[in-house]
């Protein structure tokens, strides 16, 4: 892992993420919003690690912006060996029932961008014959729920958009991960009452970079909510509606 | 992010709770609630609290704008800890300009404590090493503050209790090392004339100077206790080996009745005779040396559920050291007092903060188990030792002296008020400025 690009890079997750790759001596390219934001995890991770750090700053809901900002990243940075797209929102799932224009929004942030961005650097790895494509999803696409089934939904077409890619691009040697973390103490959480279930973004950080280096397909972070999302897929759905979850 | 409390675990407060994610971001808008900077909450009273009011939660702003390794001037956002800065500087040759006895403090609280370390009879206070900062206010004015921009703002900010605004970024002046290791010498003292004789020996040949004091030892063992000195070690050696993080807990809270007068008692004995010959050197790494007690995660909680307290003060020198023997005195005969007393002897270097606690003299600190009234009353009593003796009382370690001693203490604090941001306030504040 030499070359890493991190699309929604001001996240606390993709923050951890580039801490950890930048203390390794990859180059990082980063990709953001806000360019002010963006500014501030370059600025700190140079001062931090030394590190190679570009970045590029756009509005990911402008499909048209994606090729060029690929294009112009891999002319500065070189061809990219890992790219991890992490961004992404929590929505008010009271505002997306109330008003479907609120979780149309959800979805292009969620979902549709995301799209996007994995069909252009799908077909870039392809073409390279190498590379790992990493996608932050959710344990939230596992199973609607009444609490965030929007998110959910983004989630869930994430999920099965990657397990497609992956099937897709394993005979061309590029691996597809997708992570799905459970409960993480970042700004996106926030408003949420905290538990023993929430992890740091930096050990979540660490599992994906492990993820990362053994190739791994999918990934639940921290590893229990392995077996809590499972006992939660096997409730029958005749049952599940009655739940207030 | 589980309900902020102070180090010393009392008061209790209850407060609701935001987090500022970017510098760039403007302070929430405070619905008639006071607002108060929260860092890693190491205070140990409460001038960290503001009780009934929120905290603004300070550790996301942890990114580091800029480090000149040639000049070592480090600028960082006020949420990041020591810890972090160590990481950062030392492989590269650099460490803090002086540091307390912790690393898990934010810069912010740094600042706004004014912190002081081993080294404060040659380096002064952290605030010493402050070269600029940003201050943002509560009606949006972003204030560059240095020794020449905004002097005024600079000085009521450092060692100013959170109060003036929000620090959101600040540029410290480091100190050059070829290592990471300390030289160090211990030295036993039998009683505070030879603590004393000591100290001003060692403040010439040594940068880092404190002792560990049996505040039980009475009669004429009284003040007996251990002198730590040591220099950060020269040449060949160029090992910039980091720090490693702790891995130990306490587990559980004690019961209140674990640390006592005969644990604490015991506890003293055995660490005076443990230390064994009279002098010895070693060469340490600099985490042992500077924090010893940050290998152990959460020991605030040794003192059980009702916490602690943490009582430090300052009086100037005197020929006979008549106030400190009175209250080495007082605190033998109460039986009460704790494991961890320190003393050391402030220099004469002034720091730019208005407010700031050290001054020339010598500083005790001691954790004392929270016991209620009997311990509530000791304290009144060396707090008026203090004050006649003209000496002063920690902020940053105080949960309970009253407005009147805190304005004898710092008669500049009518001045320092008209620095407060208008939505700012805490705990502390409300206590020691109110009409007595």
């Amino acid at each position: 892992m030499k070359n890493v690009l991190i699309i929604g890079a001001t996240s606390a997750i993709a923050q951890a993420l580039a801490r950890q790759l930048a203390g390794t001596g990859v180059s990082l390219t980063l990709w953001g919003r806000s360019r002010e934001k963006v500014e501030i995890v370059a600025a700190d991770l140079r001062a931090r690690h030394e590190a190679k750090v570009f970045l590029e700053a756009f509005d990911f809901t402008d499909f048209t912006q994606h090729a060029g900002a690929l294009d112009r990243t891999i002319a500065t940075a070189g061809e990219m060996d890992v790219a991890i797209v992490c961004h992404g929102s929590l929505g008010d799932q009271a505002a997306c029932q109330a008003d479907f224009a609120v979780t149309e929004q959800e979805l292009l942030t969620n979902c549709r961008s995301a799209l996007s961005f994995l069909t252009l650097l799908a077909n870039r790895f392809d073409a390279q014959g190498r590379g790992t494509l990493v996608v932050i999803s959710s344990v939230a696409g596992d199973r609607g729920r009444q609490s965030n089934y929007v998110y959910g939904t983004a989630k869930a077409a994430l999920n099965t958009f990657t397990q497609g890619l992956r099937n897709r691009l394993y005979s061309r040697g590029v691996n597809v991960l997708t992570i799905k973390p459970g409960f993480v103490d970042t700004p996106m959480t926030a408003h949420l009452k905290k538990g023993f279930l929430f992890a740091s973004p930096e050990r979540v950080a660490r599992d994906i970079v492990k993820a990362i280096e053994n190739r791994k397909c999918v990934i639940y972070t921290p590893w229990f909510w392995r077996w809590i999302m499972l006992l939660i897929r096997l409730i029958p759905e005749s049952l599940f509606r009655r739940l207030k979850l | 992010m589980k309900n902020p409390e102070s180090w010393g675990r009392y008061p209790k407060a209850t407060h609701s709770i935001r987090r500022l994610n970017w510098r760039t971001d403007p302070l929430p808008k405070s619905e008639g609630e006071s607002i108060l900077p929260f860092g890693l909450g190491r205070s140990y009273g409460d001038s960290c609290l503001n009780d009934g009011g929120e905290l603004l939660l300070t550790r996301a702003l942890d990114h580091i704008l800029a480090f000149d390794m040639e000049r070592g001037l480090i600028r960082c956002e006020a949420g990041t800890s020591l810890e972090e800065i160590l990481q950062v500087i030392v492989p590269r040759g650099w460490f803090l300009p002086t540091t307390p006895g912790t690393k898990f403090v934010t810069i912010g609280g740094a600042i706004a404590n004014d912190i002081h370390g081993k080294n404060h009879h040659r380096a002064g206070t952290f605030g010493c090493h402050v070269t600029q900062f940003e201050l943002l206010r509560s009606d949006g004015e972003r204030l560059a503050c240095s020794p020449t921009q905004n002097p005024s703002w600079f000085a009521a900010t450092i060692g100013g209790l959170g109060l003036t605004g929000l620090i959101t970024w600040a540029e410290i002046q480091l100190r050059r090392i070829s290592n990471a290791m300390i030289e160090v010498e211990s030295l036993k003292f039998a009683n505070l004339d030879e603590f004393f004789a000591i100290s001003s020996k060692s403040d010439e040949q040594f940068e880092h100077t404190v002792a560990w004091v049996d505040c039980l030892a009475a009669g004429a063992s009284l003040g007996r206790g251990i002198f730590l000195r040591g220099n950060h070690a020269g040449p060949p050696n160029q090992d910039l080996q980091l720090h490693r993080p702790s891995r130990l807990h306490v587990p559980i809270e004690f019961p209140d009745f674990a640390l006592n007068h005969f644990t604490i008692q015991a506890f003293n004995t055995l660490y005076y005779a443990w230390a064994g010959s009279a002098v010895s050197r070693k060469t340490v790494h600099y985490d042992p040396f500077f924090y010893p007690l940050d290998s152990l995660n959460d020991w605030n909680r040794i003192y059980g559920r009702r916490g602690f307290f943490q009582y430090q003060f300052v009086v100037p020198f005197s020929s006979d050291q008549r106030a400190i023997r009175e209250i080495f005195a007082r605190i033998a005969a109460s039986g009460q007092g704790s494991f961890l007393a320190v003393l050391k002897t402030f220099g004469t270097r002034q720091s730019p903060g208005m407010l700031s606690f050290p001054r020339p003299g010598v500083t005790l600190a001691l954790d004392f188990p929270n016991q209620g009234r009997g311990t509530l009353d000791l304290f009144a009593e060396l707090d008026r030792i203090i004050l006649a003796a003209g000496g002063r009382i920690y902020p940053a370690k105080d949960a309970r002296m009253s407005a009147r001693t805190f304005q004898e203490c710092y008669p500049c604090w009518q001045d320092f008020r008209q620095y407060i941001d208008p939505s700012f306030s805490s705990s502390f504040w409300r206590r020691v400025s109110s009409p007595d």
